[in-house]
């Protein structure tokens, strides 16, 4: 463990130029859906972190929504489209969004957390669909992109905002790596297990929870700027609780044992639901539903499991059963 | 004073149709500790049973009386079959699990159920008004009300104290109350717990798609109305504390007033006051008004 990077940051660092590299191999279509879906995967990201804590968010659309919002309202009222400035905006907003919030939330736990961010999201869903000034229901579009004053065109243009996905992408999911082994993070895993413990122990769960929920806050808002750029358009649908929990469901799928886990994950949902939908459009929820059955029964710590049960075993006290017997 | 009184008789409307939409959640809650998601779908599988009986048996001429029996009926034979389907198919696989998991499983059933809905109705919104306005209009104050609006208020009231009494006078209902306070024992006296369940999640299924089967005639049958009741439900159930059925009845009223002021005195609130209500009340009660209180594990 003298290593700079972990195994994880070192595929995620391999992952970057690879990626990009995709840009010259896979067909349009393809790269569309792996760009949308790393915006959405930062939000599952988002979701998963708070689920090491034990904490199952219902409403993550809520900053999903609100960096993509912010972006939208920033191009639309004061002209910004730079990228890095749109980001930012996203970032700051969903941050002081999720600190007020925070001291409510970081109050409840299991069903209690799940519904509550839930109502919240739903609030903003409420005020969304009912203003028309933001096109109610509709949404509204975004300006494209540039790129510290520069403003890329036709093929280039795609190009510009892929990567420009692509790299914060995976470096957030490092500098998340690098969180959930810290102090904090540790701390998270350990209010899963036994919250009073964890205070008798001197740590504060109130103050770690609400930087985690402050954080993931951060990470799908950013999540939601780039998926509104390249999508270009946003509305309320983002914070509804479907959307929601959405989430939740690719990291239920992924489980969380690994950052990566939420990001291939979403990519394959993404992939496995052209083609359902094209077989048959009335039953992809179903298969959503049936999916996620056989995962919580068979395979409860998702599908990352599969891949990292060898290891699991080596290590001891990282595996620790979920739910501990005895009241 | 127009304006206090269409509140008044709007917001018990709204109170009587939530109550019966989510007092099947709390019931199920209580007794079974499940967070049900897929009470939303025991709604809209009531809904469009009730829907479609009422369509079909409008088109055959007789007289619209009968289809105040239609009604029930429909909620009865849709929540029995989904709810039995349910618990047993796949929820007593799940018995004695943690609660936010049992919550992400019965997301997933609701999901499901959302799409069985739309390969047995279709996608196309069902409309039934009839037995909305045969019953003709009442004036109240200058404002003329379907007659059918304070039927269900009457229906909601019933089936409130019918709960009650069953649960506080019937011996069914104390055995059950001694489920609640403690599954391991109750076993251990010879109490038929399973059979408690399964008959309780039945029940519970049976009002939810009552809730939509008596709404119906009022409404456009569509598909995504499942995602609209449940999340107004939720927060009807937190606001007067999970579990609790007198609790699920002021949840109702509060947030049935909450809107239909929001309606008449600015509509664009109409759907974020609910939950502005809620978060409001749960700042100052953290569980909710008549939530049991809970020992801290250690």
């Amino acid at each position: 463990m003298t290593r700079f990077f972990d195994k994880t940051e070192l595929a995620l660092l391999a992952g970057m130029p690879l990626l990009i590299a995709m840009l010259f191999v896979l067909p349009q279509w393809v790269l569309n859906y792996v760009q949308v879906s790393l915006g959405t995967g930062l939000v599952a990201l988002g979701v998963m972190i708070q689920m090491r804590a034990g904490l199952v968010s219902f409403g993550q659309g809520l900053y999903f929504c609100v960096g993509g919002y912010s972006a939208g309202l920033a191009g639309r009222m004061f002209n910004i489209s730079d990228i890095f400035l749109l980001v930012l905006i996203g970032v700051l907003v969903s941050l002081v969004i999720s600190f007020t919030l925070g001291f409510l939330l970081r109050r409840y736990r299991d069903i209690f957390f799940a519904m509550l961010t839930l109502a919240v999201s739903m609030i903003l869903f409420g005020i969304l669909t009912s203003t028309e000034e933001l096109g109610s229901t509709d949404g509204f579009n975004l300006p494209a992109p540039t790129y510290l004053g520069w403003l890329p065109e036709g093929e280039m243009a795609r190009n510009a905002l892929y990567i420009a996905t692509v790299i914060p992408v995976l470096t957030i999911a490092m500098l998340l790596n690098r969180y959930l082994r810290s102090p904090v993070g540790f701390v998270n895993e350990a209010i899963r297990e036994n919250e009073l413990r964890v205070e008798y122990l001197g740590s504060s769960a109130h103050q770690s929870i609400h930087i985690t929920y402050m954080m993931a806050a951060a990470v799908s808002s950013i999540g939601g700027v780039l998926w509104a750029l390249s999508i270009g358009h946003v509305d309320p649908e983002m914070t509804n609780w479907t959307t929601s929990g959405h989430f939740v469901f690719i990291s239920i799928l992924s489980g969380t044992g690994n950052v990566i886990a939420p990001l291939l994950g979403t990519f394959f949902l993404e992939i496995l639901r052209v083609f359902a939908v094209d077989l048959s459009p009335n039953t992809w929820q179903a298969i959503l539903g049936t999916v996620m059955l056989l995962t919580i029964v068979f395979l409860p710590k998702g599908m990352w499991s599969l891949f990292a049960r060898k290891k699991r075993q080596t290590r001891d006290g990282d595996d620790l059963p979920q739910n501990i017997a005895g009241e | 004073m127009l304006t206090t009184v269409a509140i008044t008789v709007d917001g018990l409307g709204f109170a009587a149709w939530l109550f019966l939409s989510s007092v099947g959640l709390t019931l199920i809650y209580g007794v079974m500790r499940i967070l049900n998601i897929a009470h939303g779908g025991f709604y809209a599988v009531g809904a469009y049973a009730s829907a479609w009986a009422i369509g079909l048996y409008t088109q055959t001429g007789n007289t619209i009386a009968l289809t105040y029996l239609i009604i029930p009926a429909a909620a009865l034979i849709a929540g029995v079959i989904s709810g039995l389907l349910i618990e047993r198919g796949v929820l007593r696989f799940m018995y004695g699990r943690d609660e936010v998991l049992m919550v992400l499983v019965t997301y997933a059933i609701f999901l499901i159920l959302e799409d069985v809905t739309k390969l047995i109705w279709g996608t196309e919104s069902y409309i039934s008004y009839q037995p909305a306005y045969f019953l003709g209009t009442i004036d109240v104050f200058g404002i003329p009300y379907t007659v059918y609006k304070f039927m269900i208020v009457a229906v909601a009231l019933v089936v409130g104290l019918t709960l009650f009494l069953v649960l506080n006078k019937t011996r069914t209902g104390k055995l059950l109350l001694v489920v609640i306070e403690d599954r391991e024992i109750s076993t251990a006296l010879g109490i038929n717990v399973t059979l408690f369940f399964t008959v309780t999640f039945v029940v519970g299924a049976t009002l939810g798609a009552l809730g939509g089967a008596i709404t119906a005639p009022e409404i456009s049958v569509q598909p995504g109305i499942s995602a609209e009741i449940i999340v107004m439900a939720f927060a009807v159930i937190v606001i007067g504390g999970m579990g609790s059925i007198g609790g699920a009845m002021i949840g109702a009223l509060i947030v049935g007033l909450a809107r239909a002021a929001s309606v008449h005195i600015y509509p664009p609130a109409e759907l974020f006051s609910i939950y502005l209500v809620m978060a409001a009340i749960l700042a100052v009660k953290p569980y909710g008004l008549f939530a049991l209180s809970q020992g801290r594990k250690i």
